[in-house]
């Protein structure tokens, strides 16, 4: 194992957040506030509580994910897209690194980035609204699982795309719709049954679900299948990875 | 001299089609330089990305110090410094970084004193917290040689190294160059332009259209191939070349004021001594005479166009 290696492409990505420190970490923070004033202080006046739960309160989980999974899509995909578009991929290519090495260096970064980001938001949250979490492991572990998929899978978005439009298509038009279905603002109990069963099959629902869970024990489905949903699509995501490397689809001639 | 880097039977078909690489077997010489001449599409640099690891062979193999280049990629290439034709850099990255990472990347424990070394031999040492971006082409050029430099290789690729390099950078980077051999480390570069090989290299490979044309020790190719020309500069103008000395390779210049003779240095007899005295028998007198060698360049054309 290269722990050099590791290390110098962690190293270099994390120096590449401090550089943009304000797209990085100050912007995700404003959008969040914004979304506390309009959301929490406009809409929570008409809705009080769901469940039990003040609708400031209630919102936070889905929030955090919303930036969580943009964040860590955005990261790492542009991570590796950039070495690709200047051509500096040579390096990597032609160093005495493996894949599984390059992938922890990149996603273990743009993870990293994103789950700092979660925990500012946060505590930016604990700001406007009361907070309370029931299972602080459980949080965790939603958070870093969540950070880890969704940067693996921004990491194959940054090999597959060819041009920046596709690198911002894929969070544009499929993340953050998901992200605003899935549940982050209302709970798919609110539904008419029949877009609750539609909601089902958003996969983003789960994850804000079982992190909401995390908080209030309260839950749109069951927190095991949040966790089995959120595994599937870590395991379908490094299988992706695997082939990738394999083929030398997009990156090797 | 020991074999370093034996390359067997490469070839390399791309996904379009084009067939860069066709069965090309060559060794390489622990501690030599190398210069691989061709020109522009004819796969030099296609073979260099291959020893490397940016391209994958389509059928053939590549040793290197015994490894496998596919199977041991870590031991070979930890080995392998490469500094690639194109200006790829970072953009917004301090000179210091990005040599600083390269070293990680390839697996060394970071030495600021070896980066400060190589910064100071390239020049670099008073940009070395420049962002990348603000630097020249030819800085660029130097931090690229400095990234390659960083993981203190015992191979040295150079592809194209001196495309639109000014004279100072090319000098000090013939410098470093030769330090380096003198220090055991195997270089090879790529090249189109022929002085460079003329001037550095110990072995020359002419590539063309994908296969090695000829891969010889420079002298020895420039005296295999070079054909040498006596030029007799005539004391009357000659309107055509009398016919008993049709047997002689000669050709009229300069409007008749020129006759010259070619003739190959390796024959047993250049027939120089027969050619005066039939000259002379002919009547024609000469006021002058000096004889020219072919350079690298006349030679690498020559190649080139048989190939074809």
């Amino acid at each position: 194992m290269n722990i050099q290696a590791v290390k110098a492409i962690y190293k270099f990505e994390m120096a590449r957040a401090w550089r943009t420190l304000f797209q990085s970490i100050v912007s995700p923070v404003l959008s969040t506030s914004l979304y506390f004033v309009v959301f929490g202080s406009a809409i929570g006046s008409r809705i009080t509580e769901i469940d039990g739960i003040s609708y400031g309160s209630f919102i936070v989980p889905g929030l955090i994910m919303l930036s969580l999974l943009t964040e860590s899509i955005a990261n790492a995909s542009f991570g590796i897209y950039f070495p690709k578009f200047t051509g500096t991929i040579y390096e990597l290519l032609s160093a005495p690194v493996s894949h599984f090495e390059i992938v922890l260096g990149y996603v273990g970064a743009a993870a990293t980035k994103s789950m700092i980001l979660g925990f500012i938001i946060l505590a930016t949250a604990g700001f406007f609204v009361p907070l309370q979490i029931m299972h602080p492991v459980w949080m965790v572990a939603f958070l870093v699982l969540t950070s880890v998929t969704f940067s693996l899978f921004g990491f194959i978005i940054g090999i597959w795309a060819d041009g920046f439009e596709k690198l911002q298509i894929i969070p544009m038009v499929i993340i953050t719709p998901l992200v605003f279905l899935g549940g982050s603002f209302y709970s798919i109990n609110m539904l008419p049954p029949f877009w609750q069963n539609v909601t089902l099959f958003n996969p983003v629902l789960y994850l804000i679900s079982g992190f909401r869970w995390s908080f209030y024990e309260i839950a749109d489905v069951r927190v095991e299948t949040s966790l089995a949903m959120i595994s599937f699509f870590l395991a379908a995501c490094m299988l992706v990875v695997w082939w990738i490397f394999k083929t030398g689809y997009q990156v090797k001639k | 001299m020991n074999t370093l880097i034996s390359v067997a039977n490469l070839s390399k078909t791309y996904a379009s089609g084009f067939r860069a690489l066709k069965d090309v077997s060559l060794d390489i010489r622990q501690g030599e330089i190398l210069a691989l001449l061709g020109p522009n599409g004819a796969g030099k640099t296609t073979l260099i990305s291959i020893i490397c690891g940016i391209v994958n062979p389509t059928s053939g193999s590549v040793i290197v110090a015994g490894h496998d280049i596919i199977a041991d990629y870590r031991k070979t290439r930890a080995m392998i410094g490469l500094v690639p034709q194109e200006l790829t850099t970072d953009a917004f990255e301090t000179v210091w970084a990005t040599v600083s990472f390269s070293r990680g990347l390839f697996g060394k424990k970071s030495n600021p004193d070896h980066i400060e070394k190589i910064l100071k031999e390239l020049s670099l040492w008073d940009k070395k917290d420049s962002k990348i971006m603000d630097l020249s082409g030819g800085m660029k050029r130097r931090v690229l040689i400095a990234k390659a430099l960083s993981h203190e290789p015992e191979i040295l690729f150079l592809d194209e190294p001196t495309a639109g390099v000014d004279v100072e950078l090319r000098k000090d980077m013939w410098n470093v160059v030769r330090a380096l051999q003198k220090s055991g480390v195997t270089i090879i570069l790529t090249t189109h332009y022929i002085e460079e090989a003329e001037e550095i290299a110990e072995r020359v490979g002419v590539i063309n259209k994908g296969e090695i044309v000829v891969i010889e020790e420079k002298a020895a190719l420039m005296n295999k191939l070079g054909k040498k020309q006596l030029t007799l500069e005539l004391q009357q103008t000659v309107q055509s070349i009398p016919a008993q000395l049709r047997g002689y390779d000669l050709e009229l210049s300069a409007g008749g004021d020129q006759l010259v003779y070619t003739y190959d240095t390796q024959a047993e007899r250049t027939g120089i001594t027969a050619l005066l005295s039939d000259l002379s028998d002919a009547g024609i007198k000469f006021k002058d005479l000096h004889t020219t060698q072919s350079s690298l360049e006349e030679i690498f054309v020559s190649l080139v166009k048989e190939g074809a």
